[in-house]
């Protein structure tokens, strides 16, 4: 990170690719820590909405061809109006209506893990809602509508142009840092992650017994938090050959002495320890970050 | 099961029912609605909601087990946005919307949307002007397919057939009419953000269209007769495109004159606005599209058509303009 950088406050500071972590403070005064849905996510759970879209046409499609066979074609007018009505509401309307409901979120969206909500934490609207999908013409169809259209000469070029004009609004997400749509500007809307987590089993729960393996104060002093969290995730994922690698990399990082014992066995211990030690040590105020923090 | 030697481990043991019970409440509540919840678990949720919170920063404090603060992290997020968040649904929007947020939104607008009248109109005048003075021009403004025959070649009886004949799919042609002119009318909204011009271009393509339309009828001297065909419908359908012109307007002008706020905020201010004319000008399309398909067929007689006309101009007028009590 360059000086100037520093200068600027964490704010320009902190513009690493993987900073997506957004300040929002609750009432009750807790930063919830929010992430924001990042441009990948956002556009599959895009494509997933299409693919949705696309298919309950066709069945709707089918099912009034089929009524319309069915009644030898007297109703050819109202078949057409039904479809034209719906073929409407659900372009328009689709992700309106998922976007109001309290999850806030299409089911794309909902694959993906993302919500929407208003920027700065207050209510989401059905205002906001409205505002931030009547834009996807804007933002999809427009682009589109470019991309179909043919000419020749004089008029390919300004089709081209076209494309590229709207293409601004399409790609605009990937030029701010909150990969705000133009829909979530004109709405004060931004998507964020939600994911529903299950709480896992509490990995010092599984330690053992007590006391089978026993710690020396210096070896538990080896590492830091960052080193306990990507322990932890180790541990977690339960993978042999990682275990394996992790374990004696530990065991030769702290001079293991002691009985040999599995190395899962031996992991989950050293968590234990390692993390009561920590904890401990954050309790009296000091929270060690990594293996490099000496304080 | 060892005994819990970390003060984390206690932390949990002690706090892990409560999360549980949120957890389980809230599958509950998005799996519908908040209906499905019962008054106790109603009130119990906002509670659990705070216990959990706080659970959340004395873990952040104590406990270094990052799958449980990931886990009440995304369980707070989860809650804070069913106890904060919007449970407007669209239908329960709908009562204050049509008494007073709607009117009042479309009164807020009326500078853009006299902006946006007199774009319209200018398309009007000029394609008017051009067309009586060559009738080629019609072609360059009317595409042909909507013109559907209607065309300087076709003589006055073809002409005048086509203001008071029905043809069969008359009401499926309506419909298309529907969703064409609502999606148009969402797309000038859209366009607006494009700082304004695009809006100004569909408006004024809009007025061209109608400009020749007109003059092809007077040059058959039917022109009341085609005012009266296409204003019984028209004044509603074009107010609602003229509105929507407006919303785009508004939010085209936050963003290039944000004015004492940010841009940022200005254009959420302005599209927000702007969304609840929207939504108005969805059903005022739907409304004009039964005018035109049932009304029209209906109603044959000029005057007639002309006094549906000038009574649902003078509605609109007065629901939207008319100074009205405050709740």
């Amino acid at each position: 990170m360059s000086l100037a950088g520093a200068q600027d406050g964490p704010r320009t500071a902190g513009r690493a690719p993987q900073d997506t972590t957004r300040e929002f403070v609750t009432p009750e005064g807790v930063d919830l820590r929010l992430r924001i849905g990042e441009a990948g996510e956002r556009a599959a759970a895009f494509v997933i909405d299409v693919v949705i879209l696309v298919v309950a046409l066709i069945v709707v499609s089918i099912v009034s061809a089929g009524v319309l066979l069915a009644s030898q074609l007297r109703g050819v007018e109202m078949a057409a109006i039904v479809w034209l009505l719906i073929a409407f509401f659900l372009r328009s309307f689709y992700f309106m209506a998922f976007e109001m409901h309290p999850r806030a979120a299409t089911p794309g969206k909902r694959i993906m893990g993302l919500r929407v909500i208003a920027r700065g934490g207050g209510r989401l609207t059905a205002d906001a809602v409205f505002a931030r999908n009547a834009l996807r013409e804007l933002e999809v169809f427009l682009p589109l509508s470019f991309l179909v259209s043919q000419g020749d000469g004089i008029n390919a070029w300004v089709i081209l142009l076209g494309l590229i004009w709207s293409g601004i609004f399409l790609f605009f997400p990937l030029f701010n840092r909150d990969r705000l749509r133009v829909g979530d500007l004109v709405a004060g809307t931004m998507v964020v992650k939600a994911p529903r987590r299950k709480l896992p089993p509490d990995l010092a729960d599984e330690r053992p017994t007590v006391g089978v393996l026993s710690f020396t104060q210096a070896q538990v002093d080896a590492y830091g938090v960052k080193e306990l969290h990507v322990l932890e995730e180790v541990l977690r994922r339960a993978d042999k050959p990682t275990l394996r690698a992790v374990a004696e990399r530990i065991r030769a990082k702290i001079g293991w002495q002691g009985e040999p014992v599995e190395d899962a066995e031996f992991l989950a211990a050293y968590y234990a320890a390692l993390r009561g030690r920590l904890e401990t040590r954050m309790l009296f105020g000091h929270r060690r970050r990594d293996k490099f923090d000496k304080a | 099961m060892a005994e819990l030697v970390l003060k984390s481990q206690r932390f949990r043991a002690e706090r892990e029912a409560d999360w549980r019970r949120l957890e389980a409440l809230l599958a509950k509540a998005e799996g519908g609605s908040a209906a499905r919840l019962s008054r106790e678990e109603l009130l119990e949720l906002p509670v659990l909601y705070r216990s959990a919170l706080s659970s959340l920063s004395v873990a952040r404090s104590i406990s270094l087990d990052q799958g449980l603060i990931d886990y009440l992290e995304s369980l707070c997020t989860r809650a804070y946005f069913f106890v904060y968040g919007a449970r407007s649904t669209l239908l329960a929007r709908m009562g204050g919307f049509f008494t007073h947020d709607w009117p009042a939104a479309v009164k807020g607008l009326w500078r853009e949307t006299l902006v946006s009248l007199a774009i319209t109109l200018l398309g009007v005048v000029v394609a008017a002007a051009l067309v009586a003075g060559d009738p080629d021009w019609f072609y360059a403004f009317v595409p042909s397919e909507l013109a559907g025959g209607r065309d300087p070649s076709a003589s006055a009886a073809f002409l005048r057939a086509t203001l008071y004949d029905d043809h069969d799919g008359k009401s499926v042609f309506a419909t298309f009419l529907f969703t064409h002119n609502a999606q148009v009318a969402l797309f000038a909204f859209a366009l607006g953000f494009a700082l304004c011009l695009p809006t100004a271009g569909l408006m004024i393509h809009n007025g061209l269209m109608l400009g020749a339309f007109l003059a092809l009828f007077a040059s058959h001297g039917l022109g009341l007769e085609a005012g009266g065909w296409l204003m019984i419908h028209g004044a509603t359908e074009l107010f609602a495109i003229v509105l929507a012109g407006a919303a785009g307007f508004s939010i085209g002008w936050a963003v290039v004159f944000p004015g004492e706020t940010s841009r940022m905020s200005a254009a959420a201010a302005a599209g927000r606005r702007a969304a609840v004319v929207m939504i108005g000008v969805v059903v005022m399309l739907f409304l004009a599209g039964l005018l035109e398909g049932i009304g029209r067929q209906a109603v044959r007689a000029d005057a007639l058509r002309w006094t549906i006309a000038a009574a649902s101009l003078s509605l609109w007028l007065a629901y939207f303009y008319l100074p009205r009590k405050t709740p």
